[in-house]
C-alpha cells in the first residue's frame, strides 16, 4: 500500500497535476527554449535537479522555517541550487547549448513550478516523498517541453534531434520564432482541454445509461 | 544621448518586446489581463519595480560583484579583487533586491491605493516571481552584449516595463472582446489567450529591423 502511494507521488506530476498542460505554469521557459528538442532535455533536466535538491532540503528544514518568511527561505534555497546547476551545466555541456537556454538557466530561480511545489507539497511532507514528487514534476514538465520542442522543430526547421526529417519539405521558420510558439502551445492547451472534456462527457453518458 | 536612450526605449517596447519577443513575464501576462483597470495598475507596479531593480542591480553588479578595483568586498578580502563573485552570487543578489522592492510596493500600494492593492491580490507578491524583473536584470548587465552606463541600464528597465504594460493593454483590449465571443469550448480562457498572443506576436513583427 504504501509504496503504490509513494509511486502515485512521482505519477501524478507525470499526468494528472502535469505542470504545463493541466496546471498551466511555467510558461516562460517552455516557449522560449522549446526551439529544438535538445535545449527542452536540457532545460527539463535542469529544472528537474533544482526541483528534486531544493523539494529535498526544504522538507529537511521545514520544522525550522517560520511561516512568515518562509517564501524568502524558500527562494534562497531554490537560488543555491540554481547557482549550482549553472556553473555545472557551463562547465560540462556544449558551449551552444548554454547559449541557446541563455537567461532561462539563471530564471529557473523564478519558475513558478518550483516554487509551487516548495510551498505545497514540500513544506508539509517529509523528505523522501518530497523527491518523489519533485522529481514526477520535473519528469512531466520535461516531456511536455520535449513534446513542445518536437512540434516547433519538426514543423519549423525540419529536422529532429539535428537529423532531418524529409528531403521535400520546406520548413517554415516561423515556428521556431514567437509567435509559432504562442500558437503551438494554444492549440496543444486547446487539445488538451478538448480531450478532458470528451472524456468527461462520456462518463456522464455512460452515468445517464446506467441510470 | 538623448538619441541613444530614444533607440533603447523604442528597442524594448516594441522591437523586443519582453512579453511578444523575449517569452519573459508570461504568467501575469495571461492572469491579469481580463480586466483593462487592473492591467493597467501591474503595468504600473511592474514599471516601478522594473526600473528601480534595474538601478540596484547594476550598482550591485559594478561594485560588488565584478572583479577590479572598483570593486567594494576587495577592500576587506583581497581576493576578490581577481575573482569577483559574479559567477556564484549575481542570481541570489539580484533576486534578494528584487523581493525587498516588491515588499515595498506592496506596502506604499495598501496605504496609498487600497483599490488597486485589492485588485491585482495574489499578483503583486507574484511580482517577486516575474521572469521579466530579474531577466531585465540579468540582461542589463551579465548578458548584455556590451557594458551598459547606469542611465542607459535604468532606462532600459524602465522600458522594458512600459513595453510589457502596452503589451498588457493591447491583450486585456483583445479579451474583453473575446469574452463576448462565442468560442469552441475547449479553446475557452488560456488557449485562445496564447493564439492571440501569438498572433499579437506575428504583428509585432513587422518593428524589427526598425532598430539597428
Amino acid at each position: 500500500m504504501a509504496e503504490q502511494d509513494n509511486l502515485k507521488e512521482f505519477t501524478k506530476g507525470i499526468i494528472q497535476y502535469n505542470p504545463l498542460f493541466v496546471l498551466v505554469l511555467g510558461l516562460c521557459p517552455s516557449l522560449a527554449v522549446t526551439t529544438s528538442v535538445k535545449n527542452g532535455l536540457a532545460m527539463g533536466g535542469a529544472a528537474t535537479f533544482v526541483l528534486v535538491s531544493s523539494n529535498f532540503i526544504i522538507s529537511t528544514v521545514r520544522s525550522f522555517i517560520p511561516r512568515e518568511i518562509r517564501i524568502p527561505c524558500f527562494i534562497v534555497v531554490i537560488a543555491s541550487f540554481v547557482t549550482m546547476v549553472e556553473l555545472l551545466m557551463k562547465a560540462y555541456l556544449p558551449p551552444e547549448l548554454n547559449a541557446s537556454l541563455g537567461i532561462f538557466i539563471p530564471l529557473i530561480v523564478v519558475n513558478c513550478i518550483i516554487l509551487y511545489r516548495a510551498e505545497s507539497f514540500a513544506y508539509k511532507n517529509k523528505p523522501f516523498v518530497s523527491i518523489l514528487d519533485g522529481a514526477g514534476a520535473g519528469v512531466g514538465w520535461m516531456l511536455s517541453l520535449c513534446l513542445v520542442s518536437a512540434i516547433r522543430e519538426v514543423l519549423g526547421a525540419g529536422t529532429i534531434f539535428g537529423l532531418k526529417v524529409s528531403g521535400s519539405y520546406q520548413p517554415a521558420p516561423v515556428m521556431i520564432m514567437a509567435p509559432g510558439a504562442f500558437i503551438v502551445l494554444g492549440l496543444l492547451l486547446g487539445f488538451f482541454n478538448w480531450r478532458k472534456l470528451r472524456k468527461s462527457e462520456k462518463t456522464m453518458r455512460e452515468y445517464m445509461k446506467h441510470d | 544621448m538623448i538619441k541613444e536612450i530614444a533607440v533603447i526605449i523604442v528597442s524594448v517596447v516594441f522591437v523586443n518586446n519582453f512579453v511578444l519577443a523575449k517569452f519573459l513575464g508570461l504568467c501575469p501576462f495571461l492572469g491579469v489581463s481580463q480586466k483593462t483597470s487592473s492591467a493597467m495598475g501591474m503595468g504600473v507596479a511592474v514599471t516601478f519595480v522594473m526600473t528601480l531593480s534595474s538601478a540596484i542591480t547594476w550598482i550591485i553588479y559594478n561594485y560588488v560583484l565584478l572583479p577590479g578595483d572598483a570593486n567594494i568586498i576587495a577592500l576587506i578580502f583581497p581576493s576578490i579583487r581577481e575573482l569577483g563573485l559574479i559567477e556564484v552570487l549575481k542570481t541570489i543578489s539580484y533576486i534578494l533586491v528584487i523581493a525587498t522592492l516588491v515588499q515595498l510596493v506592496e506596502m506604499m500600494l495598501r496605504k496609498m491605493a487600497p483599490a488597486l492593492y485589492e485588485g491585482l491580490g495574489i499578483y503583486l507578491p507574484l511580482i517577486t516571481t516575474n521572469c521579466a524583473v530579474l531577466g531585465v536584470a540579468l540582461l542589463n548587465t551579465t548578458d548584455s552584449p556590451r557594458h551598459l552606463g547606469f542611465l542607459q541600464a535604468t532606462v532600459q528597465g524602465f522600458g522594458a516595463g512600459i513595453g510589457f504594460t502596452v503589451a498588457m493593454l493591447l491583450m486585456s483590449g483583445i479579451r474583453e472582446r473575446l469574452a463576448l465571443v462565442n468560442i469552441p469550448q475547449s479553446l475557452r480562457g488560456i488557449p485562445i489567450a496564447f493564439i492571440c498572443t501569438g498572433l499579437m506576436a506575428l504583428a509585432f513583427f513587422g518593428f524589427s529591423g526598425m532598430v539597428p
